[in-house]
């Protein structure tokens, strides 16, 4: 899974760090691009609904979206691209990590993610403008504040209690469901052994119909994600892997 | 003083050119000089007055009201969305910084190179960093999305030891932006405090009095203050040359040191200070013009002579212009890179193509047509009004690198165009706030250096070699 770095002066260290520990794969000839993915991760990680009028002005909150362009032919030949789900890719050389003055993203060293700490966060938007993927939703208002949009006290049990509710004013980003994460962990500690493989998965995991998505540990070679990368090697590769960010999810080519 | 008299650049006069055109060689008594200066200060009319209400009633409702809703309600109100998450704050931020950037140009690099016509309109250039770096910083302000904890980008040692993040452009930025504030703001300082004290001695007892008193720091004027006063200014005009350069560069870095395609050009430094430059000359081209036609006796000192020199100046940077930003086209077209080029054809194309041709036009074409002149650039209205297009020019160049060039990025599904809107009456009232603060300091601050004035025109003098005036200059040092 390693990316191989040809620059002049730059030895295999980067490369064997590169690992990982959590990642994920994606299948794009298994995706059929019905969202179930972005709405079970909006329930998940209690992400704002932005209302109709900002939503039309691209400000969309998503934490993961599903992308499909058109291949530039004239109208009747119109050939669409596979779907393609597109989340923070947890880049091991984040873009968005140095470019924060406040330390807001930073990279969690025992779990290897790419983490947003919302109540550092100042707001500058660099992160943003620096991610290759744009992936990092901003909240541009109180979506959430009930003072705001009364409406959302009936929406009260439907709040996912261990994850954070943003204000205005914070960047945000896929976490790959850390709260997941911490719970697996959490019980594998009271048991005395490691994280199993397969144990939990994340919320667009879990709610993709055909499997398209599939969650696991990097570090595992026996693990599910690596043996779907290992049985497609000729399909599997990385988003803008030019721009050098190594990261941890691997998409499988759709349509060839 | 003169122990060494040498002819200057213009001394093969010929015989219809009137040596007392220049205000170095038309000498008026210190005396009279101040008072007309005083004069100017003091002397306002009922339309002044309404202009500084007008301003100061925009200043209150745009970055008063407009601003506490931005606030209150986020950067939501802006236009910013997801691929363009900088918008025309930032582009502000960098326009400010480059109008600021004439004054420590002119005052600092001028004097070092002891160009006799910047005499008169240091001040006047150098109150322009002041209140163009306000208008930066408070850009800054308006950008953040959680403004109210600003403080945490300051390394202030806290209880939780989280230091800021030292890697991130924006920290340096900070760091360049106040050092340059701070700086510019003593270079300001010290050349006043001679005009300080004289306004002090011509101000009657009142709060006024008191205010000179204070930032005059006692100066009278004794052989060893000058020399100390002197020898501070040499050491800050060498000083600050490297600071302003370093302070816009750090400023483009901000983009050349992200990895969108479009920002991350290894030109950008060189660039953007041409970019400040040009952009700033033509600012201070209005400020002098605005000051000539307005306050009294000053169409003494500020002559045709220095609108020439300024407009000189403008074309020159204007040609400096027009090369880096044909380098910045350059980089893409050899590097080949898919996505520089996407963005290029963005700009020359899109939907917003023509802000593109105006910039070239309004850039480029308008000040080589007419600067080339010489009587052209010694009128002060024509020279103004290339300087107002100069000034749009440079405000759309920012405004195609930041919110136009980031449309574009290697997320196509993700292209959406941004449109102002919260920003419309924010940055004008950055505008107002500007004017309001340089008129409101055009009655608490003489914006002649009358001493500067006064020791160039000593140095100064018409020799009579054989038959023909000659005008020579003696060593100041």
């Amino acid at each position: 899974m390693a990316t191989e770095l040809e620059m002049p002066g730059i030895t295999n260290q980067v490369e064997e760090e590169a690992v990982g520990r959590w990642g994920m794969v994606i299948d794009q000839d298994l995706c059929t691009g019905c969202q179930a993915c972005v709405a079970a991760c909006s329930m998940e990680n209690n992400v704002a609904i932005v209302g109709e009028e900002d939503a039309g002005y691209g400000r969309y909150m998503h934490w993961i979206r599903i992308e499909r362009l058109w291949e530039k032919k004239d109208y009747p030949e119109v050939k669409m691209t596979p779907f393609q789900p597109m989340l923070c890719q947890h880049c091991h050389n984040a873009p968005c990590e140095p470019v924060c003055p406040v330390y807001a993203s930073v990279h969690s060293m025992s779990e290897d993610l790419n983490l947003q700490v919302y109540n550092r966060c100042v707001g500058t938007r660099y992160c943003g403008n620096n991610c290759p993927y744009q992936v990092r939703s901003f909240n541009w208002r109180d979506y959430n504040d009930e003072r705001i949009h009364p409406e959302l006290v009936t929406l009260h049990n439907q709040m996912n209690p261990d994850v954070t509710v943003r204000r205005r004013g914070v960047m945000e980003k896929c976490t790959f469901c850390i709260q997941r994460i911490h719970k697996a962990e959490d019980k594998a500690k009271s048991e005395g052994r490691d994280v199993q493989d397969g144990e939990f998965t994340t919320a667009c995991a879990q709610a993709c119909p055909t499997n398209a998505i599939t969650f696991g540990r990097l570090d595992d070679p026996e693990s599910q994600i690596n043996q779907i990368a290992a049985v497609n090697p000729s399909r599997a590769y990385h988003a803008l892997e030019e721009v050098r960010t190594l990261p941890r999810i691997t998409y499988l080519k759709g349509g060839v | 003083m003169a122990t060494l008299a040498k002819p200057l650049g213009r001394s093969h006069t010929e015989e219809h050119e009137d040596p007392r055109q220049y205000l170095m060689h038309d000498p008026l008594p210190r005396g009279q000089m101040n008072a007309m200066v005083m004069e100017a200060m003091h002397e306002t009319n009922p339309i002044f007055w309404v202009i500084t209400g007008i301003l100061a009633l925009t200043v209150l409702f745009t970055l008063g009201y407009d601003w506490y809703v931005l606030i209150m309600v986020g950067q939501g109100t802006a236009g910013v969305l997801r691929p363009d998450y900088w918008g025309v704050f930032l582009v502000n931020v960098v326009f400010w910084i480059g109008i600021s950037h004439a004054g420590t140009f002119i005052s600092a690099i001028l004097r070092v190179l002891k160009i006799e016509s910047r005499r008169p309109f240091t001040r006047a250039a150098e109150l322009m960093t002041t209140f163009g770096l306000v208008q930066a910083g408070l850009s800054v302000f308006m950008h953040l999305g959680r403004v109210w904890l600003t403080y945490w980008m300051f390394p202030i040692p806290n209880e939780r030891r989280i230091w800021p993040d030292f890697h991130s452009p924006l920290m340096w930025d900070l760091m360049a932006i106040t050092t340059y504030l701070l700086c510019s703001t003593m270079y300001l300082f010290l050349p006043l405090i001679p005009d300080l004290a004289m306004a002090r001695d011509r101000t009657k007892e009142g709060w006024l009095k008191q205010f000179y008193k204070i930032l005059s720091i006692g100066f009278r004027g004794t052989e060893g203050e000058w020399k100390n006063l002197t020898t501070a200014m040499n050491i800050f005009a060498f000083a600050i040359i490297p600071v302003m350069f370093s302070v816009h560069t750090i400023v483009s870095w901000d983009f050349a040191m992200a990895s969108r395609p479009g920002w991350s050009s290894t030109v950008f430094g060189p660039y953007f200070v041409i970019g400040a430059l040009h952009s700033g000359m033509a600012a201070v081209a209005i400020v002098l013009f605005l000051l000539r036609s307005t306050m009294k006796h000053y169409k003494y000192f500020l002559r045709a002579e220095q609108f020439n020199t300024i407009g000189m100046l403008m074309l020159l940077v204007s040609m400096a212009w027009a090369y880096f930003y044909f380098n910045d086209y350059i980089v893409p077209w050899y590097g080949g890179d898919v996505w520089d080029k996407l963005v290029q054809e963005y700009t020359e194309k899109g939907p917003l193509a023509y802000l593109w041709y105006t910039m070239l036009f309004v850039n480029i074409v308008v000040p080589w047509a007419t600067l080339w002149n010489q009587k052209w650039r010694e009128t002060p209205w024509l020279l103004a009004i290339v300087g107002v297009l100069i000034n749009i020019g440079m405000y759309i160049e920012r405004y195609i690198i930041i919110p136009v060039g980031v449309t574009i990025n290697r997320m196509p599904f993700t292209w959406r165009q941004y449109e102002p809107r919260i920003e419309v009456p924010m940055t004008i009232g950055t505008f107002a706030l500007f004017l309001l603060l340089y008129m409101l300091a055009s009655r608490i601050i003489p914006l002649i250096p009358v001493w500067e004035v006064q020791e160039g025109q000593e140095a100064h003098m018409i020799r009579k070699i054989g038959k023909a005036e000659v005008s020579t200059l003696s060593d100041l040092e």
